[in-house]
């Protein structure tokens, strides 16, 4: 906070800082290609796709305080969406430009329709009924190929449409500027593009009379309702916010995969974008980005382990499979350990977590 | 005029008679002392008034309006505020951010205004910044806007429930033992300060057990037993009144 404020008070320096990032975000695939591989850009793209769902699920859990098990629903339905409306499957093919804010729209719906019978759920009860959505959801994505076939069951929906904007498809290398721009790399300037939307929607929801009536609602419903907070509409409200995140997200998974199954969309799911959500802060959005940036990348960066094995001992001692889950879970514990309120805990869960001992108390002034 | 009137209502808890028929009305501006030893259905006079709780029987009429079957959040929107016997401030919130939750019924913008922040939205939220430190320079605790509510002494964070509660800008501010657990400093700042409030227009509906704040506060004073209205009237008339007595101190004594 005080830094924030320190370079609001020096326009240049957050300026420059700003065009650093910019130019920084600009290249990174770039980058990533050269100095890595071709794969990580693919990884980057991820990382984003990520940012959007762990946003999504931070209106609900990290704001509302509503402990969603069930959120890869609305990141399938989305996907399913765009995967039924854009491929052969029934031969019809939406463009992108109305499929993004369909899905948006279609998810809300989900998210009303889920939501409500929730409403007078909460902690332990709300997240095994949340956790029973998510379930349905996808047992129906698995079933629904008989008697008429929507799905197509098991198979997944396959040769989905790429993202495309009039005959500009970013499914093919452009050549820009003299610049070769492959289809990762197409698709991260996209994602990036959606993703700081997505930022800044949360951003300013969070700094606004919704936001604080989400809050409020977290830390005590009975005072919130008679203060005048209608909570049922705003609890509706971030369920409908949240689920849309999702469904965009969903939505781009279908067109930059260009295939789905019902397997993409199981619990673990809903838990991995979870712990993302509370690793790096539940409630910041810093601390959010920060959660999905280790637990997408560290997987990935664990790879490495067989290798480095390799050139330590001469030969690879332990599967770097099974290591690379056992150090993953390790991580993930040690933080939880040691900064029980996330990487980058927002101020309230900070203060919520300290408890009394670290904050200033004015106590014996005023009495 | 009348602002606020129970007509019979009643409420069970199982086999439980929590309110028996009782019936009050409040007339605009004054001070109405609701007292009674514990268990005698204050409280739950309280919850069914603001909608926390259905009532079994009965109605009541704010304002001459029927209040029917009210949610809690309606209920304020009508204009009628209160604070908690167990106070419940948003804990992890500042002082100042709980009172500007308050002004959340008399505000409107939705989620397209707060992405795109216009003019309006930024107008309102400034006017929903400044009222909410003006009502906190109101009660006094200004100096404490940015702490955090659950650190605020026992004695602030009541004024503070009282400054969300009148942030919503309520016609009636039911007052749950506002001076619970206060020393003598406080409950004498305490009743200084709802005299202004009343001094500005609110009329006050008040549970205490501090006989003496009741005592010089009230206009009128209504005795709740088991449920029942016992006795209502002028402080110093209700005191001398022999079921009042009896309710406090038992029977043997009356």
């Amino acid at each position: 906070m005080s830094r924030w404020e320190k370079l609001k008070r020096n326009p240049r320096a957050a300026w420059a800082a700003f065009i650093l990032i910019a130019v920084l975000l600009a290249v990174l695939p770039f980058l990533a290609d050269t100095l890595l591989s071709r794969s990580w850009v693919r990884i980057i793209d991820f990382v984003l796709l990520y940012i959007i769902l762990a946003l999504g699920l931070n209106i609900v859990v990290g704001f509302a305080g509503l402990l969603d098990l069930g959120y890869v629903a609305f990141f399938a339905v989305g996907a399913y969406l765009y995967a039924l409306l854009a491929s052969p499957h029934f031969g019809i093919h939406l463009p992108f430009w109305a499929l993004l804010p369909l899905g948006a729209g279609v998810t809300c719906i989900f998210g009303v329709l889920l939501g409500a019978p929730t409403l007078r759920l909460r902690g332990d009860y709300l997240a095994i009924v949340t956790l029973g959505f998510g379930e349905i959801i996808r047992i129906f994505l698995n079933n629904l190929n008989a008697p008429i076939n929507i799905t197509n069951g098991p198979q997944g929906v396959n040769k989905i449409d790429p993202v495309s904007f009039g005959g500009f498809s970013f499914n093919q290398t452009h050549q820009f500027l003299g610049v070769n721009f492959a289809s990762v790399h197409n698709y991260y300037y996209l994602f990036l593009a959606l993703t700081l939307l997505v930022i800044f929607i949360s951003m300013r929801l969070q700094d606004s009379r919704i936001g604080r009536a989400w809050v409020a609602v977290r830390e005590d419903e009975v005072a919130a309702k008679a203060m005048g907070i209608n909570t049922r509409n705003i609890k509706l409200l971030a369920f409908a916010m949240g689920a849309s995140f999702g469904g965009v997200g969903g939505g781009l998974f279908a067109g930059f995969q260009g295939f789905i199954s019902p397997e993409s969309f199981t619990l673990i799911e809903s838990i991995m974008i979870l712990c993302m959500v509370v690793l790096g802060g539940m409630g910041n959005i810093a601390g959010v980005v920060l959660g999905v940036v280790l637990l997408v990348a560290l997987p990935e960066a664990l790879r490495y382990i067989g290798p480095f094995e390799q050139a330590l001992f001469g030969r690879v001692i332990v599967d770097p499979a099974d290591l690379r889950m056992l150090i993953f879970g390790l991580a993930l514990i040690l933080v939880m350990l040691f900064r029980p309120a996330g990487l980058l805990p927002s101020t309230t869960r900070k203060r919520e977590f300290a408890g009394e001992e670290e904050m200033p108390v004015n106590s014996e002034v005023s009495a | 005029m009348t602002l606020l009137e129970a007509r019979h209502v009643t409420k069970r808890f199982g086999g439980l008679l929590a309110l028996d028929e009782v019936s009050l009305s409040l007339q605009k501006g004054e001070i109405y002392g609701l007292i009674g030893p514990n268990g005698a259905g204050k409280t739950t006079l309280f919850n069914v008034l603001t909608g926390l709780y259905s009532s079994d029987n009965g109605e009541f009429f704010f304002n001459g309006e029927k209040l029917i079957a009210t949610k809690p959040h309606a209920v304020a929107e009508r204009g009628i505020a209160r604070t908690f016997q167990n106070i419940r401030l948003f804990g992890n919130m500042s002082a100042l951010e709980n009172v500007m939750v308050g002004r959340h019924v008399r505000t409107r913008a939705g989620v397209i205004g707060a992405v795109l922040r216009g003019s309006r939205t930024r107008e309102e939220e400034d006017g929903i910044r400044s009222r909410a430190f003006t009502l906190l320079q109101y009660v006094g605790i200004a100096e404490y806007a940015n702490n955090l509510s659950s650190h605020l002494s026992y004695g602030d964070q009541r004024r503070l429930e009282i400054a969300r509660a009148l942030a919503t800008e309520p016609k009636l501010l039911a007052l749950d033992e506002p001076a619970a657990g206060m020393n003598a400093t406080e409950t004498a700042g305490l009743k200084k300060l709802l005299e202004i409030i009343r001094g500005d227009g609110v009329t006050i509906l008040l549970i205490e057990h501090d006989v003496k704040l009741v005592m010089d506060l009230c206009d009128r004073v209504a005795v709740l037993d088991y449920g029942k209205k016992i006795a209502e009237g002028a402080p110093q008339q209700v005191q001398r009144d022999p079921a009042v007595i009896e309710a406090y101190l038992g029977g043997v004594l009356a």
